[in-house]
């Protein structure tokens, strides 16, 4: 098969729904495969219309567990739902064990529910350097919504945020230090605040803080913040609060339309995907040299000796790379 | 430093190798599974982990979607003769008799070539290093790029 027709044939497969074709298409963007990335520039007409929703929190937050019910409610309507999970890699072995599709289990005969796990290789911000690109595959087989679960960390998962529609940030009690440590930036990570493990008695008073903290946010906040972020608790366990998590998730998307603030945000996810991949392709760029001719490890050696500052190795380093030179 | 276009793909490492991790049967005793999964996270490669119980259908759906490389499954039961035949059916029909099928556990010599007929590519016995089932992956695991 010639690459032209080899792209045509699994770009329209995944269209026609083929799920065989479009797990193999996953894997070409996750590897950074030319064909993936070819086959993306043909799907990426058929995309824009699905529901982007982040989950982050803490890892054994009860993401995964409420990922599992959301599948439930969203097939309950008839929508074909994506998940794409990350969990993290081996800083040392690049290994990585990838545990939420247990806690999803139940679907695995639903051909309207497509689970893929990926590892984060490296990735920061608690995603992984393509699953953006696999949401938009996602999208252009037709799931909506397409859920992404973020590793994790508990810190420095505000790229989620301005690479979803609408972002749940999960909290769980007894796992987090409380609500001292989530400082209010909580409340412009997550658009929905979830406490889950709702059944635990100590959920009722995480729930109330969470409230207090966002009539603090809303008593100091300007104008602009006119989405009252909601505070839902949730029990998986019991499958209570899921109702009103997913009013919840339907009135954020409500208001995103109907303010005009989803015109914003899209161009906002659009803005940081595009920044994503410039800045991992110079990073990339720049570390090719250290391997290859030791230019890095010259530059470094001279910042070393206080000959030049690392600001200036920095760009002397983006010099080269916009100058397409090789490295002397 | 090449075009933009080499920039944007240039990833520069070989893509590490996903394995799925399935215990399927009856017994509840996952520890061969967890064992396997984390000598093979060791060992670099991705392993999508999926526990006790698993159907062949579940199997095979997991393999579908995630796309792996090699399915290693870990069995105790005994009842390796009525679970194998049924899984590499289900792997069959959701398109997926490309993928590396291991299998981990107490399985007796005269049934292996059985085992090895239906596909099942090999077989580590209970004392077998865990080094050895990730040099026989490193090796076997298929170079999948083109869609069948
Ligand atoms: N009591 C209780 N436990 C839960 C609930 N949801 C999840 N868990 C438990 O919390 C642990 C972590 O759940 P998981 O969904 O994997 O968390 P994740 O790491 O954030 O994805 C598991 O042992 C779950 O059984 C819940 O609603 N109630
Ligand atoms: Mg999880």
């Amino acid at each position: 098969m010639t690459d032209a027709s080899q792209r045509a044939s699994l770009s329209e497969r995944v269209l026609a729904g083929d799920r065989r074709a479009l797990a193999r298409l996953l894997t070409s963007i996750e590897n950074d495969d030319p064909l993936g990335e070819q086959v993306m520039e043909r799907l990426f007409p058929h995309t824009g219309s699905a529901h982007l929703i982040g989950i982050t929190g803490p890892p054994g937050g009860g993401k995964s567990t409420l990922v599992n019910e959301m599948i439930r409610a969203y097939r309950e309507m008839g929508r074909s739902i994506a998940v794409i999970a990350i969990d993290p890699s081996s800083p040392l072995t690049g290994g990585a064990a990838l545990g939420d599709r247990i806690r999803m289990q139940e679907w695995h005969a639903d051909p309207g529910v497509f689970i893929r796990s990926m590892a984060s290789r490296r990735f920061g911000g608690g995603l992984a350097r393509n699953a953006l690109a696999v949401a938009h595959a996602f999208d252009a087989a037709g799931f909506d919504p397409i859920i992404i679960e973020t590793v994790g960390t508990g810190q420095d998962e505000v790229a989620i945020a301005s690479l979803a529609m609408t972002t749940l940030l999960v909290q769980a009690p007894g796992t987090g230090d409380g609500v001292q440590t989530l400082k209010a930036g909580a409340l412009e990570i997550g658009d929905v605040l979830v406490v889950t493990k709702g059944d635990r008695p100590e959920a009722i008073e995480l729930a109330r803080d969470l409230r207090n903290l966002r009539q603090l946010g809303l008593a100091a906040g300007s104008e602009l913040s006119r989405w009252d972020t909601p505070v839902i608790k949730t029990s998986a366990a019991r499958r209570e609060g899921i109702d009103s998590l997913m009013n919840a998730i339907a009135a954020h998307w409500s208001w995103l339309e109907e303010t005009g603030e989803m015109e914003i945000r899209v161009r906002t996810m659009i803005n940081t995907e595009i920044a994503f991949r410039v800045q991992d392709a110079l990073l990339q760029g720049i570390r090719r040299p250290v391997t290859r001719d030791g230019g890095m490890q010259r530059l470094v050696e001279r910042v070393a000796a206080r000959e030049i500052t690392p600001l200036l190795a920095a760009r002397e380093l983006l010099t080269r790379l916009s100058h397409n030179d090789t490295p002397p | 430093m090449g075009t933009g276009q080499e920039l944007m793909s240039a990833s520069g490492q070989s893509r590490p190798i996903r394995v799925l991790v399935a215990k399927p049967g009856l017994d509840g005793h996952d520890r061969g599974a967890k064992v396997m999964a984390r000598a093979f996270r060791d060992a670099g490669f991705e392993v999508i982990y999926t526990g006790l119980f698993q159907t062949p259908q579940m199997i095979a759906n997991a393999a579908l979607q995630e796309d792996v490389d090699v399915v290693g499954i870990s069995i105790l039961s005994g009842a390796h003769m009525s679970l194998f035949p049924p899984i590499m059916d289900a792997l069959r029909d959701v398109g997926r008799e490309d993928v590396l099928v291991v299998a981990g556990g107490t399985i007796p010599t005269e049934d292996i070539p059985v085992l090895n007929d239906i596909g099942v590519a090999k077989i580590f016995g209970p004392g077998t290093p865990l080094q050895d089932a990730v040099a026989y992956i490193r090796e076997h695991a298929p170079d999948r790029v083109d869609l069948p």
